[in-house]
């Protein structure tokens, strides 16, 4: 099947989108499947704009923000975490796959690391199928 | 003086609390009585079939309340005869408006909803295991046809265009009191709208720690109702008892904070708010101190939607998705 998955990203100005332009810079491959969004800090995202990305049929919703200690707003991703952990259970629950939904702290510094975590959740949302809302589901 | 208002009141899938909350308006309906003439009001006050709620002509009814969620065929129907037959559609209180209590059964499948009510409930005999069917063959003659249990709680607004929104389980009865007389006198906020004060319970609520000037701090102790007693005083927030004041609406003057409750959120969202629960958890993320307070929360309350949407699961952004 050829199955190419939307990806909704949100990413930190301050270190995971830095990680996704130094992917460029150091010319790392990854699949054109994630759409990137700016925000001025993890903790900027609301559990709102997960839910709405995905109630509009994406097929993975990304979160990128600074390792613990490193926020530039000093606990912005600490919240994030404790948010995203919550709208995770209310994901599964409402009966859709807790992979739909995923985090990671990625630094300005690791573009590499950027691009191997958007190879693997490619390949995981494309073994999942696409979001069931899109198949007339509810 | 003008010509009375023609008002319609509807009970789709809700308990009638609602209904009683506008008798307890008592001498308030009475006066508003002078100006309103009740044309339907089914299937609880007034003898009106649902046939003459359909000979009606198309907005004839000045003024349609209904109170309680969609959930079967025939509320489905009724909801949208009523929005033909009216020129203002309100949807009265949290089912009508954000699905309600019944709501919370949008995670579950209809074959576990039937095997809990109509199966395991301690109080249920039912060797035969007969669970509600929509075609039913009676006594060898009467074929009879019955509203059939839909696959999800629907929301008011899910069906038809709603005029105005009125929150609460039941609504308070001195806020319905000011949104009938906005009705009578006309003075309506623009479409769409919820007929409310905007204010958030905690702007109203006697607990809340900016009336004593102290700062909000991070909890690290999260406590269900039923692990004591909450204290007299400051805030339940605070104390580590989840409350959803910060973003509910405050119309019913903090009613559950002034018996040590915590609110659950049965007001709605405070203006701005698209999603209620996603609200909730970015509301409770902010004011948990640590990791391990994240980890017990979610320990303490394993079905986190029934906590965050517990007025509001249906009218979530996302639509449950439950097979
Ligand atoms: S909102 Fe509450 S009082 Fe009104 S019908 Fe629903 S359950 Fe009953
Ligand atoms: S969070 Fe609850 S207890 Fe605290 S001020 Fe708000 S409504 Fe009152
Ligand atoms: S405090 Fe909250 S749950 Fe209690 S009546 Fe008011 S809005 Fe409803």
């Amino acid at each position: 099947m050829d199955f190419s998955p939307n990806i909704v990203g949100f990413a930190c100005q301050w270190c995971t989108y830095a990680g996704a332009d130094l992917a460029g810079n150091l010319r790392c491959k990854y699949p054109p499947t994630i759409k990137l969004i700016r925000v001025p800090c993890s903790g900027r995202v609301e559990p709102e704009y997960v839910l709405e990305a995905l109630s509009r049929g994406a097929d993975g919703v990304f979160v990128g923000g600074c390792h613990f200690g490193d926020c530039h707003y000093k606990e912005g991703n600490y919240k994030t975490d404790r948010r995203m952990k919550m709208i995770k259970k209310i994901v599964q629950e409402f009966g859709y796959e807790p992979e739909r939904f995923r985090w990671e702290w990625i630094s300005g510094a690791e573009g590499k690391k950027f691009a191997e975590v958007m190879t693997e959740y490619t390949e995981e949302l494309r073994k999942l199928g696409p979001n069931p809302v899109k198949e007339g589901g509810k | 003086m003008a010509d009375k208002i023609k008002f319609a009141f509807l009970l789709a899938g809700g308990c009638a609390g609602c209904e009683m909350a506008l008798v307890d308006l008592s001498e308030n309906l009475l006066d508003a009585l002078e100006h309103i003439e009740v044309v339907f009001w089914a299937p609880t006050v007034a003898d009106v079939k649902y046939k003459d709620l359909e000979a009606m002509a198309d907005k004839s009814i000045d003024l349609a309340f209904v109170d309680g969620m969609v959930r079967l065929s025939e509320h489905e129907h009724m909801v949208r005869v009523l929005r033909a037959k009216s020129k203002i559609l309100v949807a009265f209180g949290a089912c009508a408006s954000l699905g309600g209590i019944p709501g919370m059964a949008n995670i579950h499948t209809n074959d576990e909803l039937f095997k809990q009510a109509y199966k395991d409930t301690f109080s249920t005999e039912n060797p035969d295991g007969v669970y509600p069917q929509p075609q039913y063959f009676l006594d060898g003659k009467y074929d009879l046809t019955l509203p059939a249990f839909q696959d999800k709680v629907r929301t008011i607004q899910d069906l038809v265009e709603v005029d105005y929104y009125v929150g609460g389980c039941p609504p308070h009865h001195s806020f319905v009191a000011k949104a009938v007389e906005a009705i009578v006198t006309g003075n309506l906020p623009p479409k769409g709208s919820w007929l409310t004060s905007g204010k958030a319970v905690c702007d109203v609520c006697k607990r809340n720690p900016a009336n004593e000037e102290l700062e909000r701090l991070p909890v690290e102790t999260v406590k269900r109702t039923v692990d004591g007693m909450p204290e007299e005083k400051g805030c339940l927030l605070q104390h580590g008892f989840v409350c959803l004041g910060p973003i509910t609406q405050g119309d019913c003057g903090a009613s559950c904070l002034n018996v040590n409750m915590p609110c659950r959120g049965c007001g709605g969202p405070i203006p701005g708010i698209k999603d209620y629960g996603a609200r909730a958890v970015s509301a409770i993320g902010s004011i948990l101190g640590s990791e391990a307070a994240t980890d017990s929360l979610l320990e303490k309350f394993p079905v986190l939607s029934k906590l965050v949407y517990r007025y509001s699961l249906p009218a979530s952004r996302l639509k449950s998705n439950v097979r």
